[in-house]
């Protein structure tokens, strides 16, 4: 009698799940992205930053949610509303820290993320699109801080949009001073301009940024998941049609993720609980200042994921060609991020990986790592001290913003030069 | 290989990472405790006795004081509550603004996140560093904060000071004074250690203002630390499991 009902009871799950696959493909879903998604067996360390990411984007959006119960979007009562967040909310400060960390967070997981492909020719043919979403995740994501950095209503927060917005001025042909005007809906960076910021930062922008992950796992999932030894594992199938070199997702990666993300969390939660601030580098120490537009800080310094590129900005300090070198700061700016998506075009090695490429790529790479180390080191000090060696600051900037350059406008070179330096590329996957 | 160069580099930049906000102060700071309740009252006195008549900290309410330190609320409001009896209220002074710039020049800053925005190490520097300068319009001034607009508030405390001038080569190789140390010519009611000390629980107090929730941000980070690595070890040992199969 009992057996019989709960032979009844159990088949209720399978049921259901009948019942939803006829009207929605859950079971086809599941499948094509995690049971019977083949990926390569040989993932490393480096693998593990692009479900983090994903991971960093539910906690900004979790927390981004409770933080706008509280905050109050509007210049008079910005600052003191997220004092009342760290005072009065309960457990505010813990949301507050857990989205202020996550920004910086998001960018460190995204950066190496980015340098993983890098290494390993993730952006190369068939993988072009997914590279390119990427990087529209990535901008996507710089928007998206950028607009959030103002909220607070502090000293960096007013003058670092105020710096910024002001690089559309630099536009020719009258079109710059009415384009930042328009941006800022005034004449300077005030409640009108923070009250549209709110808007983008909290509406706009995720909505975008989802989209754009979506986009981004199917087309992954399309073209499958490249490896450390940048080899198309598809061309080696047993008789059902599986990579021989590859696991499904679920549970392999999902059960390894999980670890990963757990090592993210202690790490993550080590600076939220202990070490907020991370010492100015997390929290500008001038962002407890309100913001006040009649006097400008001594050094205006955007947070850490944007300063190599703040450092590009400032490289240029002489007029050429009839252009003015604020202009040629902003274009080589734009160019330093535009360059990233010609990347598959510009690479002209047949090989992916960096285990097997020559030693020019290998050399450029690391060169371009350094750069854009020293580059956002730079970009936080005083332009004129010398706080490395022999040059000036804004000397050093110049040389690695070369290097920088060269990377990417010298590629279709050194990849082709690599041609006969390159390694014998391994047929399977080693390990 | 890749890996241990990223941490090379990483490793080669953290010392500069760590004082890149850091400005040259004349005094090193000495260890105080975050959490140190008698500290933080013994430092609240000092800072309504003397800040509060001139600097609001509205951010702070009285009644946040109280509980963290475990004061009753008449305890509270007879000794520590002079410019307001409302004790869930913020700490507002009676200054007007207006008053305030024509006195001093400008009005005197809400004090509630200063600690965040100057750091401890500045503000132990700022109030050790007063001394005495006929050429300013308020016959002080001060070696960290040069051309400051508010008078040693503490002055019956410490007594006058003179700097100690030592002169220097700079960056540039030009000879320049520099102040290197600050000597008592007056002394005041308290001995040089016990004002020391005083500064020390000022600065605590206002640490704690600048983040009250920093008595529990550390409490509670253990606990949540530990059970991720409880996590961590069940969710190494599945993942072992599972592949096993793999290699």
């Amino acid at each position: 009698m009992i057996d019989n009902v709960l032979s009844k009871v159990a088949v209720v799950p399978a049921l259901l799940l009948a019942w939803l696959d006829r009207r929605f493909p859950v079971t086809r879903m599941w499948n094509e992205h995690l049971a019977h998604y083949y990926a390569p067996k040989n993932f490393n360390f480096w693998y593990f930053f692009g479900s983090l990411a994903l991971v960093v984007l539910v906690i900004q959006i979790v927390t981004g949610i409770f933080l706008t119960m509280n905050y109050k979007p509007s210049a008079a009562e910005a600052f003191a509303s997220v004092e009342f967040i760290m005072r009065d909310v309960n457990y505010g400060w813990l949301i507050r820290y857990m989205h202020s960390t996550g920004a910086s967070a998001f960018f460190i997981v995204v950066y190496l993320h980015m340098f993983r492909g890098l290494m390993y020719g993730s952006y190369k043919q068939p993988r072009e699109l997914l590279w390119i979403l990427g990087m529209l995740i990535y901008m996507t994501l710089m928007a998206e801080a950028f607009l959030g950095y103002l909220l607070p209503w502090g000293q960096m927060s007013f003058w670092g949009a105020q710096v910024i917005v002001s690089l559309f001025e630099a536009m020719p042909f009258g079109i710059g001073a009415p384009l930042a005007e328009w941006i800022r809906g005034d004449f300077t960076i005030s409640d009108a301009t923070l009250n549209r910021f709110f808007a983008y930062h909290v509406i706009a922008v995720p909505l975008a940024l989802l989209v754009l992950v979506a986009a981004h796992i199917i087309a992954l999932h399309e073209v499958g998941s490249n490896n450390p030894d940048g080899i198309e594992i598809k061309e080696h199938k047993d008789e059902n049609g599986v990579p021989l070199d590859s696991i499904p997702f679920h549970p392999y990666y999902t059960v390894k993720d999980i670890v990963g993300v757990l090592v993210f969390l202690i790490l993550f939660f080590s600076v939220v609980f202990y070490a907020p601030e991370m010492g100015g580098w997390f929290l500008e120490h001038n962002n407890f200042i309100p913001a006040d537009p009649l006097r400008t800080p001594e050094h205006i310094v955007p947070l850490w994921y944007f300063t190599p590129f703040y450092s590009i900005l400032r490289a240029f300090t002489y007029p050429f060609l009839g252009v003015d070198a604020k202009l040629w700061g902003v274009l080589a700016m734009g160019a330093s991020q535009l360059l990233f998506f010609f990347l598959p075009w510009l690479d002209r090695s047949p090989v992916r990986s960096i285990r097997y490429r020559g030693p020019y790529f290998r050399c450029a790479l690391y060169s371009f790592a350094l750069a854009f180390v020293v580059l956002g080191y730079l970009g936080v000090k005083s332009p004129t001290e010398t706080d490395l060696f022999l040059f000036n600051n804004t000397v050093w900037a110049q040389i690695f913003t070369a290097v920088y350059f060269a990377f990417f406008l010298l590629m279709p070179w050194y990849t082709k030069m690599d041609k006969d330096e390159n390694r014998p590329v391994p047929e399977r996957v080693t390990g | 290989m890749t890996q241990k160069t990223v941490l090379t580099i990483l490793l080669l930049l953290a010392p500069e990472l760590l004082f890149a906000a850091g400005t040259r102060l004349l005094y090193t700071m000495p260890h105080i405790n975050e959490t140190d309740r008698a500290a933080i009252q013994r430092g609240a006195r000092v800072f309504i006795n003397y800040c509060l008549t001139c600097h609001s900290a509205e951010y702070m309410r009285y009644k946040r004081i109280a509980d963290d330190l475990g004061i009753s609320e008449d305890i509270m409001k007879k000794n520590l509550m002079f410019a307001s009896d409302k004790i869930h209220e913020g700490m507002v002074v009676a200054i007007e603004a207006d008053d305030a710039r024509r006195w001093f020049g400008v009005p005197p800053p809400d004090l509630s996140v200063v600690a965040r925005a100057r750091t401890r190490e500045w503000l132990y520097n700022y109030f050790m560093t007063f001394y005495r300068d006929e050429k300013s319009p308020i016959g002080v001034n001060n070696a960290t904060f040069p051309g400051t607009a508010m008078p040693n508030i503490l002055w019956e405390l410490q007594g006058w000071q003179d700097p100690v001038y030592e002169t220097r080569v700079n960056a540039k190789g030009d000879q320049e004074r520099v102040i290197v140390d600050m000597k008592l010519v007056e002394p005041g009611k308290q001995t040089a250690k016990e004002f020391k000390q005083t500064i020390r629980d000022l600065v605590t107090f206002m640490v704690y203002m600048a983040e009250p929730a920093e008595l529990e941000r550390h409490r509670l980070g253990f606990w949540v630390l530990a059970f991720l690595f409880v996590l961590l070890m069940i969710s190494y040992a599945l993942k072992h499991e599972y592949w096993r199969d793999v290699h």
